[in-house]
């Protein structure tokens, strides 16, 4: 058997850890720039709060209601995260972090009552943690995804739902659309729909072998699984990246080349910071720099560039950004707003061959950004001056709670009365 | 909590994980908000260190949950090097 556990509106959830008093009022978590509504509690859902809309055209009505207000912190969110999955790491020995709120565990060998151990890591996750989440527990992952979304919504499951026969289920399964599978993406449903495929039940009695060849593999695997085949395993390695892209939309627009080049040294640091920790060297990078759809004329540039040496300098990458930013992308008159770096090309660290006639990495680069990543983990980060010092065109996140799992001057205080 | 050796400005090291046990130093949420007392569960109540603070009755509802119990403090012997 194996278990979804799925943590309940999280980023909303998180912002209430260490809040007593938000816990039970209606609450929501905005995107990055306060763009978007990307999280709700259940109070705020209560009071018909859609998701994802921009904030700014629901601000005066979120005031007129009292709901609080969050900037995303994701330190917070990916500390807290960090905790959940540890927590889990008791219930099982096998365990996929399938997302920053979800992680599928192996219950093979595990004896007893399925029901009563969903509810055991409920409680430990609620006791240790602070975080409220389901948990769907089913022969394979999609029917767990499915098991998990049935705890949600049914109140008598108590946040857990275990799937043992499907053939118990068609009442359920007939009522939930066949949209709400993983895997089964709102394209697919409506083309699932003209064959008049509607819900989840009826999807499971489809011939896996004919749907493959009228649509993929995928949905041919989709049903076997819901029949109870697996065939999804858990990927307990994370694969290594294949791509790695570092974009942000500006907080201003920006009109001056120093100000796009900064940006891009930035996003091109960031990038190569994740680059290193997977043990990466990029071929292939691509800059782009874009005014975004709300001007009259939009412009939008990118340029690729091949490296002639893999490389995860950030001194290198940074330079090459910088440069096609200059000799490229810049125009003037035009109000930027978004830019990014994109790694798109990677290989794993090892060895390389040297070509004769080009230059190698700048000399002891290794050991110059070793130093720079750990002394970014322990202190006040260090960084190029190119990526410019307190620019204003940096995200605004003006409603951001306080860091207070990973910062010692935010740890959340206690007042004695 | 000066009765006990907890002052102002201490770090508190709270073990969400642990069932509070009669006696023990816990972090409460009462009403929305966050204080450390002994916890009395022979007579059901929160007390402070300082009798300058009377017990307070654990309340009946949702609104009273222990957060964790504090299972270590740490003083600081000069201005606090953490802010």
């Amino acid at each position: 058997m194996l278990a979804l556990v799925d943590c309940n509106s999280f980023f909303a959830s998180c912002e209430q850890v260490f809040r007593p008093d938000l816990r039970g009022k209606p609450l929501i978590v905005l995107s990055n720039n306060d763009g978007c509504i990307v999280a709700r509690s259940k109070e705020a859902k209560a009071l018909g709060i859609p998701d994802l809309e921009p904030y700014f055209k629901l601000k005066e009505q979120l005031e007129r209601d009292n709901v609080h207000v969050f900037s995303s912190n994701y330190e917070l969110y990916g500390d807290l995260s960090n905790r959940v999955m540890r927590t889990l790491e008791q219930f099982s020995p096998e365990i996929e972090v399938y997302s920053i709120d979800e992680a599928f565990l192996s219950l093979s060998g595990i004896n007893g009552d399925m029901r009563e151990y969903g509810q055991a890591i409920r409680q430990a996750v609620q006791k240790q943690v602070g975080l409220p989440v389901g948990v769907g527990i089913a022969q394979t992952k999609t029917l767990a995804k499915l098991a998990s979304f049935i705890a949600k919504k049914s109140a008598r499951c108590e946040y857990v739902c275990t799937i043992k026969d499907t053939k118990e289920w068609q009442k359920v399964f007939s009522k939930i659309s066949v949209g709400e599978i993983w895997g089964i993406g709102r394209r697919l449903s409506h083309r699932l729909g003209d064959q008049h495929i509607y819900s989840a039940w009826d999807l499971m009695q489809q011939d896996s072998q004919q749907m493959k060849k009228r649509y993929s593999i995928n949905v041919a695997r989709t049903i076997d699984e819901l029949n109870g085949i697996p065939c999804y395993g858990l990927e307990q390695q994370p694969e290594p990246k294949k791509q790695i892209y570092s974009t942000r939309s500006f907080s201003s627009k920006i009109t001056n080349c120093t100000a796009l080049e900064q940006s891009v040294s930035q996003y091109a640091n960031r990038a190569c910071v994740k680059l290193r920790k997977g043990h990466q060297l990029v071929k292939t990078i691509l800059v782009f720099a874009s005014s975004g759809h709300f001007v009259d004329k939009p412009y939008s540039q990118s340029v690729v560039i091949p490296l002639a040496v893999p490389s995860n300098d950030t001194r290198v990458i940074a330079a090459l950004a910088r440069q096609a930013i200059r000799e490229t992308i810049f125009k003037k008159s035009v109000p930027f707003a978004r830019a990014g770096v994109g790694l798109i090309e990677l290989q794993a660290e090892r060895p390389e061959q040297l070509d004769a006639f080009t230059a190698i990495q700048p000399d002891r680069s290794k050991q110059l950004m070793k130093l720079m990543d750990e002394i970014n983990k322990r202190h006040a980060p260090v960084y190029f001056a190119n990526q410019g010092i307190n620019p204003n065109w940096v995200m605004q996140r003006n409603l951001k709670s306080p860091s207070y799992t990973t910062k010692w001057k935010d740890l959340p205080k206690v007042f004695i009365k | 909590m000066i009765g006990c050796g907890i002052f102002n400005n201490d770090v508190l090291i709270v073990d969400r994980s642990l069932n509070a046990k009669h006696r023990d130093i816990v972090i409460a949420a009462i009403d929305g908000e966050l204080t450390c007392k002994f916890i009395d569960l022979k007579q059901h109540r929160l007390v402070s260190a300082n009798p300058k603070y009377p017990p307070i009755v654990i309340p009946d509802n949702s609104n009273f949950l222990i957060e964790g119990v504090v299972s270590a403090s740490i003083r600081f012997h000069r201005a606090c090097w953490l802010w």
